[in-house]
């Protein structure tokens, strides 16, 4: 089951720069929430804090208050821990080029010392469902590379891959910007079936795929958090003016 | 400009070919049972072989590799992974020496880390000198293949709780595997041939000889005694012993690029 995720006070560096100042926000479980915002206004920034992406960057640096669940993000629990409770998905589908398919969805288990063959197997196959891959990838398992499927299929063995490791939050940093329309109506699809498992929190440019899959949409601009409400209220009645400004199309 | 990309491949590939075709004309004539499977026989008695020096040869750089590889990609993991400091720029600035030092100088240095302290002449000597030849070529290699494997890749293993040495060992180098083989079979065929880091580690020997911590004969070694010596026999050996030597290395590095090439999967 998807937990909530609060965070207060978050600030975000990266050397001397700021990224991100003062992040309030209550994500709800078992939704999607969606962050938008022109380019560099800090949403990908933001989302890699919520599993300490953020701090594998060098010199970059993070203050504040995550709590995933009853999880404290940045007091006394280890990273690795944290990133089997909160899978991530990236802009460009990045699955393992020299593993099977199999092999890519079970990674994440097996580097982690997990050994179960036949446990393995049915978390395989449970995941590639999950992520409506199975049937155009089931006869080729162990045979073809992760690399030689196609885009589309590539973020959705990632996405798989990212469920085999049964989290609780799913992170999608603009999943879609690498696919075709049909790839992405795809994994819009996909979004809508994952929401009542896990919590989802999405980065998006497009702001039709953002009304089309999200309840909440926080909106971003140079680093802070400008508006944060439900998606409807945020495209059709902003309470900001810029905000209104952004989904209206008059900048950004 | 294919005409002359067609040229230029030509005139690069004939030595190599002039190099092949010379040795089998002259020493595949004297190649037989014999030379494969028996020791040199005293000056003046026609025969023998040079079975001791092909064994003595694969001995040393089973040690070579046995000691050069693991810190060779132990080096260049670092270097990718961790050595974007200035003990990185360090470390990498010595390796480039390293790699111009000549072949003979790392002869001295084994003599003296190896040989002085065992008070005799040995195999692992002689593995240890081309080790310290391999090391460096093998780290730059490792770095710069392991550089390669695009950042998503290692973010993809974090994000799904894996740890950084982890990922390192089971996704970064493994994905980089095909370009740090190459690395390590270049080393490896580099310092196959080697001959002066030889002359005072392994030393060479008439005999068989098993023990790593005893004077060993080398194909190189043999090669160059007998080609210097006055005889016709010897020279033919000679031909021979460099014509067995070029094909253990090219099919040596053949067989491990098959073997890899097996284990790859379609589309990777």
């Amino acid at each position: 089951m998807g937990v909530g995720i609060t965070v207060e006070h978050l600030n975000a560096f990266y050397g001397k720069t700021q990224a991100l100042f003062d992040i309030n926000i209550a994500v709800q479980a078992n939704h999607a929430t969606a962050l938008i915002g022109p380019s560099g206004c800090g949403k990908s920034t933001f989302i890699r804090c919520l599993n300490r992406m953020h701090e594998t960057i060098p010199e970059a640096r993070v203050d504040g208050m995550v709590r995933i669940g009853e999880f404290s993000v940045y007091n006394g629990t280890s990273a690795t821990q944290l990133r089997r409770r909160v899978g991530m998905v990236f802009q460009k589908p990045n699955p393992f080029p020299t593993m099977s398919i199999y092999d890519n969805v079970a990674a994440g288990l097996k580097l982690n010392g997990f050994r179960n063959r036949k446990q393995l197997d049915e978390i395989v196959q449970k995941s590639l469902h999950s992520s409506a891959l199975w049937d155009e990838v089931k006869d080729s398992l162990h045979k073809k590379s992760g690399a030689s499927l196609s885009g589309g299929q590539q973020q959705r063995l990632c996405i798989a891959r990212a469920l085999a490791v049964q989290p609780e939050v799913l992170l999608m940093d603009e999943p879609c910007s690498a696919l075709d329309p049909i790839s992405t109506g795809k994994i819009e699809e996909l979004i809508f079936q994952l929401k009542e498992q896990y919590t989802i929190v999405i980065v998006t440019h497009n702001m039709q795929q953002a009304a089309r899959v999200a309840e909440f949409t926080g909106f971003f601009l140079l680093g802070k958090m400008i508006e944060f409400d439900k998606t409807e209220k945020v495209f059709t009645n902003p309470s900001d003016k810029r905000t209104e400004d952004y989904v209206t199309g008059r900048f950004g | 400009m294919t005409g002359v990309s067609i040229l230029t491949v030509l005139i690069v590939l004939a030595p190599l070919f002039a190099i092949f075709a010379y040795l089998v004309y002259k020493g595949l004539g004297s190649i037989n049972l014999a030379f494969l499977t028996q020791t040199p026989k005293p000056v003046g008695e026609p025969g023998g072989g040079m079975a001791n020096a092909i064994a003595g040869t694969g001995v040393i750089l089973a040690i070579a590799s046995l000691l050069g590889v693991p810190l060779g990609i132990g080096a260049g993991i670092f270097l990718s992974e961790y050595g974007r400091n200035r003990y990185g720029d360090a470390v990498r600035f010595v390796s480039d020496v390293m790699n111009g030092v000549p072949s003979i100088v790392i002869g001295i240095v084994a003599y003296g880390l190896v040989v002085m302290r065992q008070k005799h002449f040995s195999a692992l000597a002689g593995g240890v000198a081309l080790a310290i030849m391999m090391i460096p070529t093998i780290a730059r290699t490792t770095e710069q293949m392991l550089l390669l494997v695009p950042q998503a890749i290692r973010e993809a293993a974090f994000g799904l709780g894996v740890s950084r040495w982890r990922t390192t060992l089971s996704i970064t180098l493994r994905t980089a595997t095909s370009g740090v083989i190459t690395g390590v079979m270049l080393a490896f065929a580099r310092v196959a041939g080697e001959t002066a880091p030889l002359l005072f580690t392994a030393f060479g020997n008439q005999f068989w000889n098993w023990r790593l911590d005893q004077p060993t004969a080398a194909l190189s070694l043999q090669i160059y005694t007998y080609a210097l010596s006055p005889f016709d026999d010897w020279h033919r050996q000679a031909w021979a012993g460099s014509l067995v030597l070029i094909v253990l290395i090219v099919s040596a590095v053949a067989a491990v690029r098959i073997v890899v090439r097996r284990g790859t999967l379609a589309g990777a």
